[in-house]
């Protein structure tokens, strides 16, 4: 079933899309001192680290993935992280808060602002300041949440790693800027341009691992308000533990598990999990508890140096 | 309404029009269908209150990319600034950082991803206001094709003549004019007719090859998705059918090969790829190569990829080559066809247009991004400006940020380039600002051929000057170009009567049929008047020939060739001559004729010497020297083939022609 739109010398979308991502990735390697990719071993930074795998095959990729650990993350992805970078060979950085971890930061302690800030912002200012990374790629695409609609692939930071939607360079075909002063540095987004369900799309072509939570399963789950939280260990006060009921769940996004929402879901493939998210009224980030913090919330933070 | 989603064109597919129940099969049918769908990229270019959100929103709505909690959120958000009453306000939808969102515009390019069962979409969507004219540019530098939205009740206005020429600026092949809101003018066929024939007779002067108008109303969903029951008269495409059905998969250029080096991978001593994103042309798998600037060649000996080795590779796949040979080749280089090469040039001109709050200050060196070579230029002079709204030209000093216009660079190192309107990427660059870092402009690099109002503007101070210094107001460059030759002084020595000036009018004729620009200078019309006093004895003659000397030299100044046919039969005269006119372009051809051969073109004289009735007759009573390294020796005997031989020597050593 031939596209008429498309003859030999055209690339299908995703073709096209994991073109101009290798590009990108090329261009940073080539262009900066330092980099690193950010990986949060979620779906999205798993087709990163492919297509990073694919930008330099057959050599290996030249730069680290550094892992902003909160200490709060689900265990699986622990897992699922220290197996794949051992068996991949990859350079892997696991950073994390030590102060805030020592001091018992967490979400059911101190919430969910501030846990964030601390855990997970801080760190990861912290994480890139330590190793002194000039660029630093990411895994967000701009069909995620509106202010990411607006946003560079190469995306400028100050010193401070601050954001500043209002003084953005321009860009444009594909030639991208990467000069930089000493202690200023670029975010890189080289899947700007995909969308969830290409993401999902690719993961299937090319059979990408991803952490077993994003397949439905009996989990024991407690629910907080609404939202189906995993017991996922000791930490979760005995009170909200003690209700938790076994329930077929899967995870639409990954992050800290008390504030990772799950969706009811009986999904247990790829194909299943997009013919649940085409049907599905929910959309994906919904699920993750900090955006129902503040309206433009996620703006707010990427000002402030999250992503 | 029939709504248009991607999930119905699944269950349309397979036949399942309820939805619900789909089995494993089906949603990889659909995958599998999902997986072949190309891309295209759109701009959208509107001003204020067209209907462009509106329109936008629609298409992605009705595409179910908009998911129900995004719709919940918005009814949340139109009660706090929306503008359309209890209605959904699709324009909310779009806009993206707070701020803006409070003065309720669109500030910055924002994109936007839809897809059907055909086609995915990515939309840039840009303000359409003069200040944000750099957004629509960055916007309209990735487009294939750009939507204009015209309100019917005002008809093309400034915008839509500003928008349209900031789309053929940057090369968009494609343009749908969309005639919004016409709900608004009953529907009415001539209100729609006369905005497009008022747009057709602006566009001739642009270059956009494919222009489609579709008359639609957005806001209540006529032509967008759906071809409307309100405008029988209308027999084309909804504005959606035509965006899936556009062909732009040969906007590409497919013919020149480009393949400017990324990155060179060398994980091991024995694997050396090149890996870097096809630019243009295709390239296969054995072809010869040739790096620039280097000029070496050698051929593929593979096209690496993760997924295999490949045979060919086209645009914009991201591949490496290995070559056979061990080149030595960097990042910034170029990887080209021997028989096809781009221009390899420190000087072009480019239409640039300024992205940066700061004004252009004409001494900056500014770093220079082309493809993937970053070198420093300078901005040599601004041929002129172009109003955006009338497109008038005038000239100024220097540019503020969103203006544009033409202007002459010179770079530190040559790049490698194709003019933008053949090859989009590598005849696109950027200048970044080497204090701020900023991308201060970006520029579009037009044929060298094009001559386009060549002469260079001086403010009237810098003529002045100049003149007063005794410069010329014409470059020597802008003379070459006129003239499409360089300066030169072809200067035939040999005996009297060896067949010099037969060879001397011969070439000349020959050149100025090939559209040169010739002076012929020989012995008899210089003697008739210059050099009337002189006569044959050493001393006069190496005066005589010091006059013809500086004549020639005023001439080859002036880019013009000099044809100068004399005996000058001593060596040292000939280089005292070649030092006046610059020994770079003094061309020594040498007549070799006998001296029996000489005798019998021109017995009288000869005879007259051997009688002692002519005193210096070199190779009589005085001496002929040979020339040491003459650059062309000629043989009388073929006088016939000769003015070739001299004029394929022109042509090599880039006298003329110069392209
Ligand atoms: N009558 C009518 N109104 C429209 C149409 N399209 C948009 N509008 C209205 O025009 C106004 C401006 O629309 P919007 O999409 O925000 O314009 P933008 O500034 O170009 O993005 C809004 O009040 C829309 O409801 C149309 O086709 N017909």
């Amino acid at each position: 079933m031939l596209n008429k739109n498309t003859n030999s010398y055209s690339l299908s979308h995703l073709k096209e899309l994991e073109a101009e991502a290798i590009h990108i990735i090329r261009e940073v390697a080539a262009e900066f001192e330092n980099p690193v990719m950010l990986y949060s071993i979620g779906k999205d930074s798993s087709v990163m680290a492919r297509l990073a795998e694919k930008a330099f095959y057959p050599g290996k990729v030249p730069f680290p993935l550094m892992h902003i650990d909160s200490k709060w993350k689900f265990r699986e992805m622990i897992e699922f992280r220290d197996t794949y970078a051992k068996e991949k060979n990859w350079d892997l950085i696991v950073h994390y808060n030590k102060e805030g971890f020592e001091s018992g930061v967490g979400p059911f302690t101190h919430g969910s602002k501030v846990h964030t800030d601390i855990m997970k912002t801080q760190a990861l200012l912290a994480g890139l300041n330590k190793y002194k990374f000039d660029a630093a790629f990411g895994g967000a695409r701009r069909d995620e949440e509106k202010s990411r609609a607006k946003e560079r692939i190469f995306s400028f930071r100050d010193k401070f790693h601050q954001w500043d939607p209002k003084n953005q360079r321009p860009e444009l075909w594909d030639i991208y800027n990467a000069k930089i002063h000493k202690g200023e540095s670029i975010r890189v987004f080289p899947i700007s341009n995909w969308t969830e369900l290409d993401v999902w799309q690719y993961i299937r072509l090319e059979k990408i691992p991803i952490v077993p939570l994003y397949y439905a399963k009996e989990r024991p789950m407690v629910n907080i308000d609404g939202t189906w939280i995993m017991a996922d260990d000791d930490r979760m006060p005995k009170e909200l533990r003690d209700r938790a009921e076994m329930k077929m769940v899967r995870f639409r996004t990954l992050g800290c598990y008390p504030l990772t929402g799950a969706v009811e879901s009986s999904a247990t493939t790829i194909e299943e999990i997009v013919e649940e998210m085409m049907t599905v009224t929910v959309s994906e980030r919904t699920t993750r508890v900090i955006d129902f913090d503040q309206e433009a919330s996620m703006e707010q933070k990427k000002r402030e140096g999250y992503f | 309404m029939t709504t248009m989603t991607t999930m119905t064109t699944y269950t349309n597919n397979t036949n399942n029009p309820t939805g619900t129940e789909r089995g494993g099969l089906d949603i990889k049918t659909f995958l599998d269908q999902d997986e072949r769908k190309d891309l295209l990229r759109i701009l959208t270019a509107g001003s204020v209150d067209d209907g462009k959100s509106t329109l936008i929103g629609r298409l992605m709505f009705d595409s179910k990319l908009i998911y129900e909690d995004q719709l919940a959120a918005l009814e949340r958000d139109s009660k706090r600034v929306g503008h359309a009453g209890e209605d959904i306000d699709y324009a909310l939808l779009l806009d993206g950082l707070k701020a803006e969102r409070e003065q309720g515009i669109t500030i910055d390019v924002a994109y936007r991803y839809f897809s059907t069962n055909k086609r995915k979409f990515i939309i840039a969507d840009c303000p359409g206001h003069e200040q944000y004219t750099r957004n629509m540019v960055t916007g309209a530098s990735t487009a294939n094709l750009a939507i204009i939205l015209i309100d019917a009740t005002k008809g093309v206005i400034t915008q839509t003549r500003r928008h349209t020429y900031l789309v053929s600026l940057l090369g968009i092949k494609h343009v749908v004019l969309a005639v919004n809101k016409m709900d608004l003018v009953e529907f009415d066929q001539e209100v729609f007719n006369h905005i497009c024939n008022d747009y057709r007779s602006f566009i001739t002067q642009l270059n956009i090859p494919d222009v489609e108008f579709i008359p639609l109303s957005a806001l209540k969903g006529d032509n967008v998705v759906e071809v409307s029951e309100k405008m029988h008269w209308y027999h084309g495409k909804s504005m959606l059918e035509f965006l899936e059905t556009v062909h732009v998969s040969s906007d590409r250029n497919f013919e020149d090969f480009r393949y400017p080096v990324q990155y060179v991978n060398r994980p091991d001593r024995d694997f050396r790829g090149f890996a870097a994103k096809v630019a243009s042309g295709i390239i296969k798998k054995g072809d010869p190569v040739m790096v620039l600037p280097s000029k070496k060649t050698s051929s593929v000996k593979s096209i690496v990829s993760y997924d295999g080795e490949i045979e060919k590779a086209f645009p914009p796949q991201s591949v490496t080559l290995t070559l056979k040979d061990e080149i030595d080749i960097s990042r910034g280089e170029m990887i080209v066809h021997p028989d096809n090469l781009p221009h390899i040039e420190r000087h072009f001109e480019a239409m640039l247009v300024w992205m940066d709050e700061k004004p252009m200050d004409s001494k900056t060196q500014f770093y220079i991004k082309h493809n993937t070579n970053t070198t420093k230029a300078r901005i040599d002079y601004i041929r002129y400006k172009v109003d955006v709204n009338t497109l008038q030209k005038s000239e100024i000093e220097r540019f503020e940020l969103n203006e544009i216009g033409r202007v002459a660079l010179t770079t530190v190192k040559p790049i490698f380039f194709d003019p933008y309107v053949k090859n989009r990427n590598t005849g696109s660059f950027v200048l970044i600002d080497p204090v701020s870092h900023n991308t201060c402009a970006v520029g579009m690099i037009i044929d060298k051929l094009d001559r386009e109002n060549l002469a260079t503007k001086y403010s009237p101070q810098e003529l002045r000057d100049k003149i007063d210094k005794g410069q010329c107001l014409i470059t020597t460059e802008e003379r070459q170009k006129r003239y499409n030759q360089k300066g030169a002084t072809i200067w035939i020595t040999g005996l009297h009567g060896s067949g010099k000036n037969e060879l001397a009018y011969l070439l000349e004729k020959e050149l100025f049929e090939l559209g040169a620009n010739v002076v012929l200078l020989d012995g008899s019309t210089v003697r008739s008047g210059l050099s009337r006093e002189l006569d044959f004895s050493p001393a006069d003659r190496a005066e005589h020939l010091r006059r013809v000397a500086h004549i020639a030299r005023i001439l080859n100044d002036q880019e013009i060739i000099t044809i100068c046919s004399f005996v000058s039969p001593d060596e040292n005269i000939r280089r005292q001559v070649a030092e006046i006119i610059g020994k770079e372009r003094f061309v020594n051809v040498y007549m070799d004729a006998t001296l029996e051969f000489s005798m019998k073109k021109k017995p009288e004289l000869y005879k007259l010497a051997i009688e002692g009735k002519v005193d210096d007759l070199p190779g009589i009573n005085s001496t002929y020297q040979k020339p040491e390294n003459p650059d062309i020796v000629c043989n009388p005997e073929e006088n016939g083939k000769n003015p070739v031989n001299i004029i394929d020597y022109l042509n090599r050593e880039k006298i003329f022609p110069l392209q």
